[in-house]
């Protein structure tokens, strides 16, 4: 039985924000469901008594002092902007038309 | 062809140093190889010739001054394009960043520049580091100099197909599952992973960031030792960088002796599906370490059965989230605002055209092991195999200084071979992923030609966390066995470009 369907792969794409074609959802979806079916091993040893590790360091909480120091103009930092207006990036409208 | 090309990198500093060749002669050797063979190596995704000799012209003029400068000072280097260049673009091979100009170097480039190294441009890789053999990325594959039909590896192929093409001596990489220490591995040259943290990741472009770790290449283990220093240590722009020195890796190179230790070959890294010319050549590394004084003893690590698997639900996970930054705001491409469409479906758009197949495969694997009701089953499972592995290591550490194992199950494979068959391609990286996993510090060291095929093979030395030295150490004695018994150092038997 197949773990990812063409549907669950076109809600993993609404959800990554990637609109894909339609032969893409059928190509995507052969292939996730190969390997979710390969890596799904991991729980064959991965009993409740062992802590999971996020991280190979043992760090929590690293802090810088918090001091000014020179950062981006604002032309640097709108310098890759795929548009500008009034020193701001432009983007497309964000709430639709009745709101 | 300039002599100055087949030049060891600490040869070269010290011929500038000495004034017996300029910084600016150097460069120009190097853009003049560039310009030779890279229409067929296609190791770089831009050349900044002006800018380097201008960078070599800098060097040259500090050296006229009576300036004390650094070993690498006028040396010139290729700088993988995922580290941000203020002067150069920076695309991470993806399309979605054709033509940026970041707006600030990273620590790493930053600390090339002040080691007087030269970037003669920047080198191409699969999408966001996301591969094993540079053909995912959006520019075209990279060639291996041995055989130009087949890959160089990846993530970082242009690094190791510029120094093992002779473009460069020099490059720097990323290696999140194996990507610098398996293009190293199958291109005959030497490739460190340092111990996660020990190199900086301000400005590396994130593909998974617990595993991403900058680190080295070079034709032999001292000139990776010089490079590694140079830009290793702490940064407080980076939360996960270690604060404690750089282990001493260049005086271990130099040391390279293996007397006394205990090197631990990891039983599981072998049989079924490696090449036997692969396994050939690390046995015949066993017998050597053995006869240069070492106790080889055979060492299981079970778990590390489960890290595959376990990388390719973590990395994707990680991947997933910081690939959310590409959203057609801020930087990058954009498509479809014609106005009328909404930010959301300007960055759906955007990013269906500007990332490739392997990238969205990543970012919708990870997008689904993070999901409510799947997330302990496969995230949370592959977090506990990380731990499994980390202990495997800690248990072998006790009894062995070093672990070895082949670089990779098999030499370089032709272009095209697994380029739609992901779990394939995935293979690859079956060797090296443990030290990602556990943060360790590995290398790749050249232990001879495959029969089948006359392809190089690596040797992988892995020691624990902040015991890089280690892998310097032992890789320098095997390097310096190696090339009396070959004559030389393997590279040597590649075909003329």
């Amino acid at each position: 039985m197949s773990a990812i369907t063409r549907e669950e792969v076109a809600h993993l794409a609404r959800l990554s924000r990637l609109a894909l074609a339609d032969e893409e959802l059928d190509h995507f979806a052969a292939q996730l469901d190969q390997i979710v079916g390969a890596v799904a091993r991991v729980a064959e040893v991965a009993t409740a008594d062992i802590p999971p590790s996020s991280h190979a360091l043992p760090l929590t909480n690293v802090f810088r002092p918090d001091v000014v120091a020179p950062s981006l103009t604002p032309e640097q930092a709108l310098s890759g902007a795929p548009a500008v207006e009034d020193d701001r990036f432009r983007v497309p409208r964000i709430l639709g038309e009745e709101a | 062809m300039s002599e100055l090309i087949k030049k060891t990198a600490a040869e070269l500093g010290s011929l500038i140093a000495s004034g017996e060749v300029s910084a600016v002669e150097v460069a120009q050797a190097h853009l003049d190889r560039i310009a030779a063979v890279e229409d067929r190596v296609h190791a770089f995704l831009h050349v900044g010739a002006e800018a380097a000799l201008a960078q070599a012209a800098a060097v040259d003029a500090r050296r006229a001054a009576g300036e004390e400068l650094g070993p690498l000072a006028g040396v010139p280097i290729a700088h993988k394009d995922v580290f941000t260049t203020k002067d150069m673009p920076t695309t991470a091979g993806s399309k979605i960043l054709e033509g940026w100009r970041p707006p600030y170097d990273a620590t790493v480039t930053r600390r090339l520049r002040e080691a007087g190294l030269v970037i003669l441009g920047k080198t191409n890789l699969d999408e966001f580091a996301m591969g094993s053999s540079t053909e995912n990325s959006a520019y075209g594959p990279t060639h291996n100099p041995w055989d130009l039909t087949r890959i160089p590896g990846g993530s970082s192929g242009g690094a190791s197909a510029s120094v093992a093409a002779y473009e460069a001596p020099l490059s720097t990489g990323t290696d999140t599952g194996g990507s610098i220490r398996q293009p190293a591995a199958v291109t005959g040259i030497v490739g460190m992973k340092p111990t996660y943290g020990g190199s900086s990741r301000y400005g590396l472009i994130a593909f998974a960031s617990s595993l991403d770790t900058p680190g080295p290449f070079a034709r032999n283990v001292m000139d990776a030792a010089l490079l590694h220093e140079a830009f290793s240590g702490h940064d407080p722009m980076d939360s996960t960088s270690i604060d404690q020195p750089v282990p001493s890796v260049v005086e271990a190179a130099r040391q390279g002796d293996v007397a006394g230790l205990t090197v631990g070959v990891v039983k599981e890294f072998g049989g079924d599906g490696y090449q036997p010319g692969v396994l050939a050549r690390f046995q015949e590394a066993v017998e050597l370490l053995e006869s240069l004084g070492a106790k080889v003893v055979e060492v299981s690590c079970p778990s590390f059965t489960y890290a595959l698997p376990a990388y390719y639900l973590i990395a994707p996970s990680e991947c997933s989230s910081n690939l959310a930054r590409f959203d057609a705001m801020r930087y990058g491409l954009r498509v479809g605002d014609d106005g009328t469409r909404s930010a959301e479906e300007v960055m759906a758009l955007t990013r269906a055209a500007g990332f490739g197949p392997e990238v969205k495969r990543r970012i919708m694997l990870g997008t689904y092991a993070l999901s409510s009701g799947y997330y302990d089953a496969y995230y949370g499972s592959a977090q506990k195999v990380r731990t499994l592995i980390s202990r495997d290591f800690d248990a072998a550490f006790q009894h062995v200084d070093v672990l070895i194992s082949p670089t990779t199950p098999t030499t370089a494979f032709p272009i095209g071979e697994r380029a739609d068959d992901p779990m394939a391609m995935y293979l690859a990286d079956l060797c090296t992923i443990p030290s990602n996993l556990a943060g360790n510090a590995a290398l790749s060291v050249p232990c001879g030609l495959a029969d089948e095929d006359g392809l190089p093979v690596g040797l992988q030395i892995m020691a624990p966390v902040l015991g890089d030295d280690r892998c310097y150490r032992v890789g320098a004695a095997v390097e310096r066995a190696f090339e009396s018994r070959w004559g030389g150092p393997l590279l040597s038997k590649a075909p003329a470009l």
